[in-house]
């Protein structure tokens, strides 16, 4: 065997495994999505009718369809906000400011990124119950009876609750973000801050802020993409969408449609419009946030 | 005059940062420590106030979850899927990324944006088609294979885990394999060693950071995923997190509630345990990363 020829076969024998795979798994199933949001399927034994865009016109007189939007864009954005805005904060003061027990914080505040989704779900489950739960209690602990809800069984209340536990969830891993692009600036500008002698917060938005802008614009994209994600995951194992469809978020109603209603058309013209909305929203939070980079 | 005023914002400030970090540390220990107390806790316990500790140690809900929940053999299951899947994950990923790093040949420029884009697909889309090319194949080849071959196989599952795990491993292995310096394949050439043979015995050896910061974040996402598991495993053949969101259903309504937050500790406890160990590790990798499904 010549040299080329036994280089292209070596080639070829380690990545065929990985591309066959991955074109199996996630290739053709990505273009599924596409295909299948054209036809009208009512089940497993039932046939497929091609109905072009009408899956896509449904949409617009969906109430419950509607409902998933709201509830997406209010997560994406306040859970956003307050996500990014604490992670920011305990970042900038963990590295900037001579704190005792950085590394214990530093472990605790990623703890809830790395238990399960269920887990979490289970966990905040607990905090909510009506009776027994940790929150009401609470509440009651300090005379705040007035404020005690029934927090995932009332309609307009379930979505903030949600937003609560996916803030929790998240906010430890933007943190280690923020942590090591804060401690890679280069002290010396610190030090020449400080001999001005401008104040913290004048500090954070005239030093730290600019020079990590390019890591929270990565993560305001990669935020939006994950918040969708987590809030089906979170949607699905705590509240199944309900009470009556009012916490629904886009990928579980897909889901819902998809696998619980058999209508798996209509479930994967939800997937082909979330698909979209996400890829114009990521080009437009981008193009809005884009600054010059600063080299240091 | 400077100076004194620098004082004194800094006396100002610092009681108010700890004030935050403590208060925020609480909100994250109390519901994880609340969760280890519960699952040691009598039923009746349950119905006085939640703050109370509990009155002994009650390893009961421990023996009927683990028994009478199945979360034992679902704990089992969890482990098989998630040996396999890191299995199958290196066995494809390694060859791959070191290939895509270390060659250039036609078409290697295309493959390797090709894998970047899948970074951008994630599982929660693609469960649904997922699950029908699987039904699609169970019938067509029903009568070859005979039943439960594509779906309720823990081997499948774990090689449909590691196949969307692709994209991200692929992606993180090749831009380590990147830094390496070649004069060790050169060396290993002139000693008469093979393609193979120089992959296997010099360069893997070499990428054991990077190998050990994959493992470690793929077990994470393999042991805590739930709904590929809960759409591919209709039958008796559970994970963990699934088996966890059947037992939350039913004790809740028996109102039975210690078992199930023991339930929701065997999830978690290997997770906890992995992490003290690792932690500055993992923290690391996350951030050279900076994906999470």
């Amino acid at each position: 065997m010549t040299d080329t020829k036994s280089r292209n076969l070596f080639i070829l024998l380690c990545l065929a495994p990985a591309l066959i795979m991955f074109v199996l798994f996630m290739v053709i199933p990505t273009a599924e999505i596409f295909r299948m949001s054209l036809y009208q399927w009512g089940g497993l034994s039932g046939s497929q009718h091609f109905i072009g865009l009408d899956n896509f016109r449904s949409l617009w007189n969906d109430m419950n369809f509607i409902r998933s939007v709201q509830n997406s864009i209010l997560l994406i954005v306040v859970v956003a906000l307050i996500t990014i805005v604490f992670a920011l904060f305990i970042a900038s003061v963990l590295v900037r400011e001579d704190t005792r027990g950085s590394t214990f914080f530093r472990i605790v505040f990623y703890i809830p990124n790395i238990l399960s989704i269920v887990v979490i779900a289970g966990i905040f489950s607990a905090i909510y119950s009506p009776s027994t739960g940790l929150l009401n209690s609470f509440l009651d602990l300090l005379q705040l009876e007035g404020l005690q809800r029934r927090w995932l069984g009332n309609e307009t209340i379930v979505i903030y609750s949600v937003a609560a536990a996916l803030i929790w969830q998240a906010t430890g891993y933007y943190m280690v973000m923020y942590l090591s692009s804060i401690a890679s600036i280069p002290s010396s500008y610190y030090e020449a801050a400080s001999l001005e002698g401008i104040s913290r917060f004048k500090e954070f938005t005239s030093i730290t802020l600019p020079l990590i802008w390019s890591t929270i614009r990565t993560t305001l994209t990669f935020y939006i993409i994950s918040t969708v994600n987590l809030s089906f995951l979170l949607v699905t194992a705590m509240t199944g969408g309900g009470p009556n469809r009012s916490s629904e978020v886009f990928l579980s109603y897909m889901y819902n449609q998809a696998y619980g209603n058999s209508s798996y058309g209509y479930g994967m013209a939800i997937a082909v419009v979330v698909f979209i909305f996400l890829f114009s929203i990521s080009a437009i939070v981008s193009s809005i946030t884009k600054r010059d980079v600063l080299e240091y | 005059m400077k100076k004194i005023n620098e004082i004194i914002t800094r006396i100002g400030t610092k009681p108010f940062i700890y004030l935050a970090l403590i208060s925020l540390a609480i909100v994250i220990i109390i519901p994880v420590t609340w969760i280890f107390l519960a699952s040691i806790k009598k039923n009746q316990e349950f119905y006085g106030s939640p703050w109370e500790l509990p009155n002994g140690f009650h390893i009961e809900n421990y023996l009927e979850a683990f028994i009478e929940a199945n979360m034992g053999q679902y704990f089992l299951n969890s482990i098989i899927v998630t040996s396999f899947a890191l299995l199958f994950l290196l066995a494809m990923a390694l060859p791959a990324a070191y290939v895509l790093s270390r060659f250039t040949f036609r078409g290697s420029k295309l493959i390797k944006s090709f894998i970047k884009a899948g970074l951008f697909v994630n599982v929660s889309f693609i469960v649904v088609p997922i699950f029908l090319l699987l039904l699609g194949w169970e019938a067509a080849l029903s009568g070859i294979l005979g039943g439960d071959f594509f779906l309720n196989n823990r081997v499948i599952l774990a090689l449909i885990y590691a196949s969307t795990a692709l994209p991200f491993t692929i992606y993180l292995l090749s831009s380590y394999f990147e830094t390496l310096p070649s004069d060790f394949e050169e060396a290993a050439k002139i000693d008469g060693a093979g393609y193979f043979k120089t992959m296997l015995l010099v360069m893997l050896p070499m990428a054991r950071p990077s190998i050990i910061i994959v493992v470690l974040f793929n077990f994470l996402l393999f042991w805590n995923e739930f709904i590929l598991a809960l759409t591919l495993m209709p039958g008796e053949n559970k994970t963990l997190p699934v088996g966890l969101i059947n037992l939350m259903a039913a004790e809740r309504s028996a109102a039975n509630f210690g078992p199930l937050y023991a339930g929701m500790v065997v999830v978690m406890l290997p997770t906890l345990i992995l992490f003290i160990i690792v932690q500055k590790r993992l923290t690391q990798a996350m951030t050279v990363g900076g994906v999470k499904g």
